[in-house]
């Protein structure tokens, strides 16, 4: 299996995956992608393409090669599981009076 | 993402701030004012010349911020330097003739390869590295604040130029013999940064002598271009003469595409 940033050995500049976290002090989240001769270069565009608005306080770059992803084909196996089983939203359980501020 | 998520309310300083407040720079601060903005406009309309040419479009963005952070600091100086005479940055950016326009030659060499311009940006952003962290202690409160936000941002373009430096002079063959012409093709115009400008004399404790810099420069420029594998350029120096109004060859062409729109529609707003 091919993965996005893999080009087949052409000299072209790898795809990195670009992650922000932004100042409010949440976890990364996935901004986008880049292209970048190397990791080095590829902070500094990152920088560059995501944080001209001051959105964020740190950048995690990663080859987009290192990343594995799920199969699109196989969503249904992979994630209709869950479906019919409400009792792992704890939406049914009835509140009790004497514990305020649930 | 937000775009508001981290909006705080920015102090920096900006034209409209500079305008707004009124300072009127004496006439000798303005002359120096002016020639430093020279420098800084004439450098980002060369970078902009990058727009949509990069050899990839991640570049095109970092050549392109770099260019708009010197268009930020020749409108700051610009503006302040109009306020003598009642003038706007428009005024002096675009009504003024070539022998009118003050700076130093190096900014005005054209592009060149990529490499070219990796090595007039990283000899520029060496200068202005230690120009500004100098100025920001100027008497002067307003030239101190323009050099202070400058510098901040200098030190980035200082980042990507020996960035790319390094890379160019420890890839291939290729790569390393064009980054090598690129330095010998702009060095001739070192000299001239470090010569005495005729628009600092007189300001003392508010311009910085240029000839004050070269000992930074030496000790940092031939120490990264040696770590890039490169070599000292030795060619001879240009002749100068850019704070005086002389220019090399393309400062017209340049100047013409800056202008055209704005002599063409005298006050247009765009």
């Amino acid at each position: 299996m091919t993965s996005p940033g893999d080009f087949g050995g052409r000299e072209t500049w790898p795809l990195w995956e670009v992650f922000v976290r932004s100042s409010r002090g949440l976890s990364h989240l996935h901004a986008g992608s880049l292209h970048a001769p190397d990791e080095t270069m590829a902070l500094r565009n990152a920088r560059d393409l995501y944080t001209r608005r001051a959105e964020g306080v740190s950048i995690w770059v990663v080859p987009a090669s290192a990343i594995t992803a799920s199969d699109p084909d196989a969503r249904g196996a992979f994630f209709e599981s869950p479906q019919g089983k409400e009792f792992r939203h704890a939406t049914y359980y009835t509140e009790s009076d004497a514990v305020p501020h649930l | 993402m937000s775009h508001t998520a981290n909006r705080t309310i920015s102090t920096a300083i900006t034209a409209e701030r500079i305008a707004e407040a009124g300072a009127v720079a004496p006439e000798a601060v303005a002359n120096y004012a002016l020639a430093l903005g020279d420098d800084a406009l004439v450098l980002a309309q060369r970078l902009g010349e990058w727009i949509a040419h990069a050899p990839e479009l991640e570049e095109d963005v970092a050549l392109g911020n770099i260019a708009l952070d010197q268009l930020g600091h020749a409108r700051n100086f610009l503006t302040y330097a109009g306020s003598a005479w009642g003038k706007t940055e428009d005024d002096l950016a675009y009504c003024r003739g070539e022998s009118e326009f003050r700076n130093r030659q190096l900014f005005e060499q054209p592009n060149g390869d990529f490499a070219v311009t990796i090595a007039r940006q990283f000899i520029a952003s060496v200068y202005f590295d230690s120009l500004y962290r100098k100025l920001a202690t100027s008497a002067d409160p307003t030239l101190a604040a323009i050099a202070a936000k400058a510098a901040k941002e200098v030190d980035y373009h200082l980042d990507h130029s020996v960035q790319w430096l390094l890379r160019l002079g420890l890839g291939t063959e290729v790569s390393r013999e064009r980054m090598q012409r690129g330095l010998d093709t702009v060095w001739p115009f070192v000299g001239e940064l470090f010569s005495a400008d005729p628009h600092a004399e007189g300001l003392e404790g508010i311009a910085v002598d240029p000839r004050t810099l070269q000992e930074h420069f030496d000790s940092v420029a031939p120490r990264l271009i040696a770590n890039a594998g490169l070599t000292m350029p030795n060619t001879p120096a240009a002749r100068g003469g850019g704070r005086e109004g002389h220019h090399s060859e393309s400062m017209g062409l340049l100047l013409a595409e800056m202008q055209v729109l704005a002599r063409a529609h005298p006050g247009a707003q765009w």
